[in-house]
């Protein structure tokens, strides 16, 4: 029990999927401008990531190690559109939003790296958790993210003006470059800075 | 330990229940995608008359507003007709006309081909809506063009892509473009003369500034309007015509 808890709660901090292996990080930058997005990538990501690590699983046995990246394709590609299909029904809006990088979850490093590294030889269930771990490991750092450049990038957060107007009357204004890629940039690499120099045993010799 | 035989058939099996789950959720899910299309294409609709709507009022806003459309063929005869939510005239509702595919059909000599008019009534005025579709730099733009009830004074327009460059081509979808059409004029005579174009003259009630950066998808916008619009004119003599005989 304490091990299956651990797979949840150390992808949140000491193998963090964005800060600590470094993976996924093309699609931190690009959806996290605003909340909504954030979080609707962050789910869809560890959705994917949770159901494709439990079917690799349960077939890992079957798989031939010859075609195997093939195979785990095949799998990710067909909850991908799975994913897409259902945000097209039913939350449209941030499916158009989002259009370009819910296929691009195919080439998220997360889903693929957790396939390789924890499915091809775990079983199901405690693939199933890792793939939950991992996947709000990565939902964190998003939704973090997400949070500070819409707060001051465009003064709201999921949508809501929270800045008030007050604010700007007396010459306060919306930081533009918040809501640039660039600047997604920046951030990630302060969130690893405070991250490592919590937790000293993260940094390289 | 794993024959080629064995890689074959596993292969074979993957991809064939791969494909079946998809084709399932694809029929299954259908219906809400297309209802949630209709419903953004209601929206752009009404975007173009200058009322705004929310997702979740848009069809009763649409169905306030738009009291009829038609369906017209290149010689400006209806062929179909729906007002007041229903069916008048033709078995096909111009809502759910495609443009894209009504321009292949009239490119084509196809008699069938119906080109789609709402008609937005506001204010106690008519104010006509027509579909306009053209290509852009890397793909496809469409849109709604809204005239006054002289036919030729714009109300405005509202415009979509499917992949424009952010920043550049893509910017067609800003308030900031779309406003430039309000005022303006499409036709002189019988020819449409409105057009998009670099440096272009502001007080000229023919031309609107294209976007400095995307010449492509600038000129695909003027030429959109002008192979659409020019496609209404006999349909909008017919119009003027008989509003004068009454």
């Amino acid at each position: 029990m304490a091990n299956n808890l651990k797979l949840i709660k150390n992808p949140l901090s000491k193998e963090n999927p964005i800060t600590v292996q470094v993976l996924g990080i093309c699609s931190a930058l690009a959806v996290t401008a605003q909340l909504k997005p954030a979080v609707v990538m962050a789910l869809s990501v560890t959705v994917v990531v949770a159901l494709s690590n439990v079917v690799v699983s349960l077939l890992r046995n079957t798989i031939p190690p010859r075609i195997r990246i093939i195979v785990q394709l095949v799998i990710v590609s067909m909850m991908v559109i799975l994913v897409d299909q259902v945000l097209k029904a039913f939350v449209y809006e941030v499916s158009k939003q989002l259009s370009v990088f819910v296929g691009l979850i195919i080439t998220n490093c997360i889903v693929m790296g957790r396939l390789e590294a924890f499915a091809m030889s775990h079983k199901p269930g405690v693939s199933f958790l890792d793939g939950i771990g991992n996947g709000l490991g990565y939902a964190f750092i998003l939704i973090t993210m997400g949070f500070i450049r819409e707060l001051f990038g465009s003064g709201t957060l999921w949508g809501c003006q929270i800045i008030p107007q007050a604010l700007y009357n007396i010459g306060y204004e919306n930081n533009g470059l918040m809501i640039m890629p660039p600047m997604a940039l920046i951030i990630v690499g302060i969130i690893i800075w405070v991250h490592r120099s919590r937790n000293k045993d993260l940094c390289e010799k | 330990m794993f024959s080629n035989k064995y890689i074959f058939v596993y292969s074979t099996i993957l991809v064939v229940v791969a494909a079946s789950i998809l084709s399932i959720a694809a029929v299954v899910l259908k219906p809400f995608q297309q209802k949630n299309q209709e419903v953004e294409k209601m929206q752009q609709l009404l975007s173009s008359v200058g009322i705004a709507s929310e997702t979740n009022n848009a069809e009763e806003l649409y169905n306030k507003y738009f009291t009829e459309e038609y369906g017209v063929n290149s010689e400006g005869e209806i062929v179909s007709s729906y007002i007041d939510q229903k069916q008048t005239k033709g078995s096909e509702r111009p809502f759910k006309a495609d443009m894209k595919k009504e321009l292949q059909k009239v490119k084509n000599n196809d008699r069938s081909a119906s080109l789609p008019v709402f008609v937005c009534n506001k204010d106690g005025k008519k104010n006509y809506v027509v579909p306009v579709s053209g290509a852009g730099l890397w793909g496809g733009i469409w849109g709604y063009m809204a005239v006054d009830d002289d036919l030729s004074t714009v109300v405005g327009v509202n415009f979509g892509h499917k992949s424009e460059t952010p920043g550049l081509g893509a910017e067609i979808t800003t308030e900031k473009f779309q406003n430039q059409f309000k005022g303006k004029q499409v036709f002189e005579g019988s020819q449409v003369k409105l057009q998009v174009k670099k440096r272009a003259d502001k007080q000229d009630k023919y031309q609107v500034d294209a976007i400095s950066g995307a010449t492509i998808t600038s000129t695909g916008v003027s030429n959109m309007i002008k192979d659409c619009l020019g496609l209404y004119i006999k349909y909008f003599e017919t119009i003027k015509t008989d509003s004068n005989g009454k």
